[in-house]
């Protein structure tokens, strides 16, 4: 993964709880351009913990002076949102990997047909760009509590493609309804809480949608949970991963080289092998299959943990 | 009829078995010749095919249209040649909405022509089937000129727009639904090799 230091020239609340950053080049050069739906890894040093978080780009996929994500502050969370939110300024410098898409628009589609909930807007900001300018026919469909949380209300085109459901105001996005009578060629795309992606999925696939137009991006944040020992089959090592410690971040901490990219249990870059299991896995990823979870031989040390005695990776 | 079997030789080629019923989904069947039979078959394995269907029927000089005019789709359209109905086709297709299932059977350039123009409006190629009924011949594109010239069963062939002497390819193109045919004495004008029977 291409890191490289960036500096943040605009730190903007959209909401109470949400923030958008500005990253730009310190020399003012062109950064790569995008795609819409592609996020970025923003390394966060907090202290002793080196944190690597993924954010959507929200900002125009054709422009290069800069890129912006929008992040939710997550009082839960493991800290990431809250050092963004309470220590980074403008003029601090971050390190910025460089853009990738793992929920790209399919451009074969004749229509497609975006939804999203609360902060699951923030891909669709950079692809409603990328369609507006391609000239692609859409829809946005996008639930927010009320329009005092809804970050991307201000960063939407006024257009009636764009429609917004406020359930605060009593107005909840009809999924079912959304999915009928929708034009052959349809794509459609979730980004958002688990249950607003399951329904959408369900709903299509009990419509007759095929899989291939149902797409969806979920990441998760590496969910804290016990501290667990590890062994390395390959280097000897034992490691001790702590409670709000991700498995690959220990795995750094270690100096253990291990491929990763999205680091939210999307993207299958850092699949590592098992060489011997006892006790549970929590897998937290959108990638293993069921039966590789069943067969106990694979894990995603970006977001899935371990519970029990013993757990040998093959590294 | 039973269904022909293809040369396996041509990768290229789409194979297709029988009909399968998706229920009541939306759905278009589109059928000529003894496809029609084949539609007929479908049906009476599951009348909910129709619950929300069209028929589009080429009868090629077949008997089948009567059956399937009384068969109770939702819209009936017959013509003797595909063109005659194709303009219907692809109204059915603009107005279509996803999770449509497309059923096609009978020549294989029907099959051909009919997924070219639903992949062009849009549909999944996973939502298409095809049942083959009757003979080998092919509908072929004239690389040249880009016309189609239906029905083929010599190699090399003259095509139907431009006159050109086309060799045949064994190369099916699925985005057109055809195969292809190139000059075959464009080096050497009039020099055609003998004309053969495509038996595959």
């Amino acid at each position: 993964m291409m890191i490289q230091p960036l500096q943040v020239t605009a730190v903007e609340p959209l909401t109470s709880r949400i923030t958008r950053f500005r990253f730009e080049h310190p020399d003012g050069d062109t950064l790569p351009l995008f795609s819409g739906g592609a996020h970025i890894v923003v390394e966060l040093p907090d202290g002793d913990t080196l944190r690597r978080n993924a954010y959507s780009l929200i900002s125009d996929p054709m422009d290069g002076s800069g890129y912006e994500i929008a992040v939710q502050r997550e009082e839960s969370g493991r800290g990431g949102s809250r050092f963004l939110h309470s220590s980074v300024k403008a003029g601090d410098t971050l390190n910025v990997g460089v853009p990738l898409n793992l929920m790209a628009l399919n451009l074969r589609a004749k229509k497609h047909l975006l939804i999203a909930g609360g902060i699951g807007i923030t891909p669709f900001l950079a692809q409603v760009k990328q369609l507006a300018l391609l000239g692609l026919s859409y829809e946005l469909h996008y639930a927010a509590p009320s329009r005092e949380d809804a970050a991307g209300l201000a960063l939407l085109p006024d257009d009636p493609n764009v429609h917004v459901y406020f359930s605060a105001d009593g107005n909840r996005m009809d999924v079912p309804s959304i999915l009928e009578q929708q034009p052959l060629g349809t794509h459609v795309y979730t980004c958002g809480p688990e249950r607003l992606i399951a329904a959408v999925k369900d709903g299509a696939t009990t419509l007759g949608w095929p899989a291939s137009t149902i797409h969806s991006e979920a990441f998760t944040a590496p969910p804290p949970g016990q501290s667990f020992q590890v062994t390395l089959a390959k280097s000897g090592k034992t490691l001790v991963v702590g409670p709000h410690q991700s498995l690959l971040e220990a795995l750094e901490a270690a100096e253990v080289d291990i491929a990763w990219s999205c680091r939210g249990g999307a993207c299958g870059q850092c699949e590592t092998a098992i060489s011997s299991c006892q006790g549970k896995l929590e897998h937290n990823d959108h990638w293993l299959s069921e039966d590789e979870r069943a067969a106990n031989s694979k894990i995603m040390p970006c977001v899935s943990r371990f519970v029990g005695q013993d757990l040998t990776l093959d590294l | 009829m039973t269904q022909t079997q293809f040369s396996p030789s041509i990768t290229s080629r789409p194979t297709y078995s029988q009909l399968q019923s998706h229920g009541g989904s939306p759905a278009i069947l589109v059928a000529d010749g003894s496809g029609g039979q084949a539609l007929l078959d479908l049906i009476a394995r599951d009348a909910s095919v129709l619950d929300r269907g069209q028929i589009f029927f080429v009868t090629a000089g077949t008997e089948f249209g009567a059956q399937l005019r009384e068969a109770g789709a939702k819209a009936y359209h017959q013509g003797l040649f595909f063109n005659e109905i194709l303009t219907q086709y692809q109204a059915a297709l603009a107005q279509a909405t996803m999770a449509t299932r497309i059923y096609l059977a009978g020549s294989e350039g029907l099959i051909g022509h009919a997924t070219a123009e639903a992949l062009a409006a849009g549909i999944d190629a996973g939502s298409i089937q095809g049942e083959h009924r009757g003979g080998i011949a092919r509908r072929m594109q004239c690389v040249h000129c880009k016309g189609m010239t239906d029905d083929v069963t010599t190699d090399p062939f003259t095509c139907s727009h431009c006159g050109l002497n086309l060799f045949v390819r064994d190369h099916f193109s699925r985005r057109l639904g055809a195969f292809q045919g190139v000059c075959v004495d464009a080096e050497t004008p009039g020099e055609v090799p003998e004309t053969q029977e495509i038996k595959l």
